[in-house]
């Protein structure tokens, strides 16, 4: 994927997973780090915990007049219920990122591209599964060049408290070093990743 | 912890936070309040950013009484405000017309839901802007600035506050959900290249001080409470010392004041933008968040070769009659789109007169309006036959 035109985003969870949060440091990277525009809205219903979330962001080299996403070129799950909702939103040829360990795929398009990792599992294994949306955020970092890697974990290290700041760095580059693998892999297979 | 009022910078922030900065940005010092989505992080900013500067933050036991805590506030010599959404700006609409009455300027911004009543508390509406106008009884004129983004939530934010001290009413923001919630860049620029305008004091000996009394502008001096002037403030009609008198030339003086200080400074008030107008044939006109979604289906119109154009009102109260009724005679079509079943649709339908036809795209509310929907429009408009 290419930087340069507009690119729509969804993550999905729930209330207490970091999903709104992440958006935040997506679309704070996309602005105040790499200069360019980037709206960052979200959903969610009446409870604080535990409900279905989302945030949808988009970042773009011009301003950005409509801030809904309403067909995502990326799609990134860390619940059932979010991806039994948004499956049917995210575009052909799209990308479908998932937490292994709490997404079960189904009625998948032939066209997406499809990225699982075991973001909270990982967050477990670093020491605090509130870092899987971190974990996540290093993982589309090695899939997607939507925002720079280094404005995201400048944003990232900026936006969780001071004394978490090394641990979730950890969540991050475990999270890149994962998907870089994966893309690694995937080249020597022969497989075309856009 | 001491912290800056103005913190100049480029941020990521959400539209209430940033409705926030730009009070403080304008010089309020005091909030009166009461929680409730999706305004409650106007609030929420407002309980740590207050102690900060100085200022005072109250969680006030409901809407009713912090409108009147701000009002107080605000004869005490502070800039004040409070934010609210539908069900608690229903109940603010007493007090904001005591705030008319007696002269008392303040911001009072509503980050709008889907109502009427409970309605949709974390989603988006529009509903209530003719309750902006009218809501209230008896007559009046309302200033209501329309934010579509959290920059302008910063920048409208101290344009309200300036208007409210310049004309000395309370002053509206009828922000939205989607506004208020979404996050994006929003630039504050240094302290002394902000504008802020304060309140006109009395030049005169407290003997002499008539706190009713205009000035050239139609607008009378306000002192302090506590600043050593005789002062009466009530909500009854009053002569221009303050004391009641209950008239009618007393009610017809007043209220000429009340009316006039908005009817005859619109060149002060006033502010839209146009896109496109110059050769359009349907023109579409939009307020807040849907002026975005109206952008963004003028922009699609004319990358189609349709002559479309926009007005974006950035006050919605008072309307620009003038530019619209001017409008309406060189248009085919003007069209509003809005979050509610029709409502500042009758305003254009009031000032076309049936010089050219007036078309709503509407929602109820829960979401914002597709451009889609707004082409489509501008389409069937641009095929209808005259």
């Amino acid at each position: 994927m290419t930087g340069n035109a507009q690119r729509e985003l969804v993550i999905t969870g729930f209330g207490g997973q970091g999903i709104i949060l992440t958006g935040n440091i997506l679309g704070k990277a996309a602005t105040i780090h790499d200069g360019r525009h980037a709206t960052m809205t979200q959903s969610y219903g009446p409870e604080a915990r535990g409900g279905a979330c989302s945030s949808q962001v988009i970042v773009s080299d011009s301003d950005i007049p409509f801030p809904y996403v309403e067909t995502p070129q990326i799609l990134v799950c860390m619940s059932q219920e979010g991806f039994d909702n948004n499956r049917p939103s995210l575009i052909p040829g799209g990308m479908l990122i998932w937490d292994t360990d709490l997404v079960e795929t189904h009625d998948l398009d032939p066209s997406w591209s499809l990225f699982e990792a075991p973001a909270t599992r990982f967050a477990e294994e670093l020491g605090n599964k509130m870092m899987a949306n971190i974990v996540m955020l290093g993982f589309l970092s090695a899939l997607t060049d939507m925002v720079d890697p280094e404005s995201l974990k400048k944003a990232m290290l900026g936006s969780v408290p001071p004394q978490t700041k090394e641990k979730n760095e950890a969540a991050f580059v475990r999270g890149r070093e994962y998907g870089l693998a994966i893309l690694k892999g995937k080249a020597r297979q022969g497989a075309e990743v856009s | 912890m001491p912290g800056k009022a103005v913190l100049t910078g480029t941020h990521f922030m959400n539209g209430d936070e940033a409705c926030c900065e730009g009070a403080l940005a304008a010089g309020c010092r005091f909030f009166g309040g009461y929680p409730i989505t999706p305004a409650t992080e106007v609030a929420e900013r407002m309980s740590k950013r207050l102690p900060q500067v100085g200022g005072v933050f109250i969680q006030m036991e409901d809407e009713i009484a912090s409108m009147a805590a701000i009002l107080g506030a605000s004869w005490g010599g502070q800039k004040s405000m409070t934010s609210t959404s539908g069900p608690g700006f229903s109940l603010m609409m007493e007090n904001i017309g005591l705030g008319l009455c007696t002269e008392t300027p303040c911001v009072i911004c509503n980050v709008q839901r889907a109502g009427p009543s409970t309605g949709l508390p974390t989603l988006v509406g529009q509903g209530d802007m003719m309750q902006a106008r009218w809501g209230s009884h008896g007559p009046y004129e309302i200033i209501a600035l329309c934010p579509a983004s959290p920059q302008e939530m910063f920048d409208f934010t101290i344009q309200a506050f300036n208007l409210s001290e310049q004309f000395r009413l309370p002053v509206l923001i009828m922000a939205d959900e989607v506004v208020g919630h979404m996050n994006e860049r929003v630039v504050i620029p240094p302290a002394d290249q902000i504008t802020v305008i304060d309140r006109a004091k009395p030049n005169v000996p407290p003997a002499e001080y008539l706190p009713y009394h205009p000035g050239p502008d139609g607008v009378a001096p306000m002192a302090n409470f506590g600043d050593g002037y005789f002062m009466h403030v009530t909500g009854l009609t009053h002569d221009e010392r303050g004391y009641p008198t209950m008239t009618p030339a007393a009610q017809v003086e007043m209220t000429d004041r009340i009316v006039g200080k908005i009817r005859n400074n619109l060149d002060r008030i006033l502010d839209y933008e146009t896109l496109f107008l110059d050769d359009a044939q349907v023109a579409v006109v939009a307020y807040g968040i849907s002026a975005r979604s109206a952008r963004g289906a003028v922009l699609t119109a004319r990358e189609a070769g349709l002559k479309a154009g926009l007005v974006k009102l950035n006050v919605a109260w008072p309307f620009p009659e003038d530019f619209i009724r001017e409008l309406s005679g060189r248009v085919k079509t003007m069209i509003m789109p809005e979050i509610n079943l029709g409502q500042m649709v009758l305003e254009l339908e009031r000032l076309a007169q049936g010089r050219c036809a007036v078309r709503l795209v509407a929602h109820p509310g829960g979401t914002i309006i597709s451009p889609r929907r707004i082409v489509e429009a501008i389409r069937q408009a641009l095929e209808e036959r005259p």
